[in-house]
């Protein structure tokens, strides 16, 4: 129940306090989306989406970080097997 | 899917598991909170790719697993009502009350209807004046705004034919009743990453230190599990218990403080039963009195008999991790999705239903007792 799916905000149609929304891209998929908790969020940004209310901004640089890490783990090794 | 395929590669995933089993001396438990992570763990096989070292077992994190049964049996005593139009995520139709579940008001004639959102049930209310719209309030702090919301558009709109039946809970309080049992084999946390990506994790700090237990809050993909998984073991390994956010695209320490600043604005921490492990204190929420008017339980003033859980079904120890679902007597057997005992088989967040799906050995495989 706690599923929440990233999607693009293609366009932003209300911008009421309560009533903000948008429509959102989850790859072809385009649904309305409450965007009232993600006042910062501009279209084109990633939203996590559940059960028709975004709840947060994607961060595209800590996106990479899972990536990064992993690089890092490796290369710890790398130094440990050659000194 | 951006922001999903790519935390989906394999070779990656294969690189966490190799540095997983480079830094592992000692086997360790941890228990993922969330249902939606078990089921992504059973899914990608993320638990035969882990060191032998490292066991998950599975928390209790399916909002609808918990419900007890005293709410469900309200739930089809409001359903059945014929001035009532019952609004429900369409996972808590099949979950079994003591006397039918939600499907079978549906097929004897009530007007039951699926919606995606409670927004959708604030919608059908304002459609549908001359009737009573109540939606099934059921989730963790990642439906709470919704939820919430849905209330505010309601009171906005001035409607007075919708209501909620609230079964809110909260996720930290039932890890602290899960570390306090006797019965704990918890050594590390993967906490629920929507959950916090509502309510931040500084609640979890004092726990991690009282407890003396690392947590690590994680995503739902293979490479955010098996970065937590890492994560967590790192630590373990170096003898620290801190809490450490693998999920940094969507969660902040603070949360979402909007969406927190509405639930409370809406909801109140109660006492909460948890079906199959009891009353947890502070564990829900419930309407606030100013709210009164939009609770479905004081509206109606329900009162349905206390019914016992079933016996046959040992949710509360599958719940708290206490046993895997392969290991009781009637998974697979009397107890299927399409025949459920108990909720952990029904919910597409419950263990028994996720065992069911991607672990379930073959018939005769099972027959000649080879697995």
């Amino acid at each position: 129940m706690c599923l929440a799916i990233p999607g693009r905000i293609v366009t932003i149609t209300d911008d009421g306090e309560l009533t903000r929304r948008g429509r959102v891209d989850f790859s072809g998929i385009v649904r309305e989306v409450n965007l009232a908790f993600v006042p910062e969020a501009a279209v084109g940004d990633y939203v996590i989406v559940h059960v028709g209310v975004a709840l947060s901004v994607v961060d595209q640089r800590e996106a990479e970080r899972v990536f990064e890490y992993l690089r890092e783990i490796d290369e710890v090794r790398e130094l440990e097997a050659d000194p | 899917m951006k922001f999903v395929d790519e935390f989906r590669d394999g070779t990656a995933a294969r690189r966490y598991a190799h540095a997983l089993a480079r830094i592992i001396t000692r086997p360790w438990t941890l228990m993922e909170v969330c249902g939606g992570q078990t089921h992504a763990i059973l899914r990608f096989g993320l638990d035969a790719l882990l060191p032998d070292g490292v066991r998950l077992i599975h928390g209790p994190g399916c909002p609808v697993c918990v419900t007890p049964l005293a709410l469900i049996d309200k739930a089809l005593a409001l359903a059945a009502r014929p001035n009532v139009t019952f609004c429900s995520f369409g996972d808590m139709l099949r979950v079994p009350g003591s006397a039918g579940d939600l499907q079978g008001v549906k097929a004897a004639g009530g007007d039951v209807r699926v919606v995606y959102s409670p927004l959708d049930a604030v919608r059908v209310a304002a459609a549908l004046p001359d009737r009573e719209v109540i939606f099934f309030a059921v989730g963790f702090e990642t439906t709470a705004p919704a939820n919430a919301m849905a209330v505010m558009h309601a009171a906005a709109q001035g409607l007075r034919n919708f209501s909620l039946l609230v079964a809110h809970v909260l996720v930290p309080p039932a890890m602290e009743a899960i570390l306090a049992s006797p019965r704990c084999r918890v050594q590390g946390f993967l906490a629920a990453g929507h959950v916090c990506t509502v309510m931040g994790y500084a609640a979890y700090e004092p726990i991690a230190r009282a407890y003396r237990v690392p947590i690590v809050v994680t995503g739902f993909e293979p490479l955010d599990l098996l970065q937590g998984i890492y994560m967590c073991v790192r630590q373990l390994e170096a003898g620290r218990a801190e809490v450490e956010n693998q999920y940094a695209r969507s969660v902040r320490r603070q949360g979402n403080t909007g969406a927190q600043r509405m639930i409370t604005e809406v909801f109140e921490v109660v006492p909460r039963a948890w079906r199959g492990i009891g009353e947890i204190p502070h564990s829900g929420l419930a309407l606030r009195p100013q709210y009164a008017h939009f609770d479905a339980e004081r509206r109606f003033r329900l009162t349905v008999p206390g019914a016992p859980e079933p016996e046959e079904c040992i949710s509360g120890l599958i719940l708290q991790g206490v046993h895997a679902p392969p290991e009781c007597a009637e998974f697979g057997r009397r107890c299927t999705p399409e025949h459920p005992l108990g909720a952990p088989m029904v919910s597409s967040e419950g263990a028994c239903a996720a065992y069911y799906r991607f672990r379930r050995p073959a018939p005769e495989a099972a027959e000649e007792g080879r697995v």
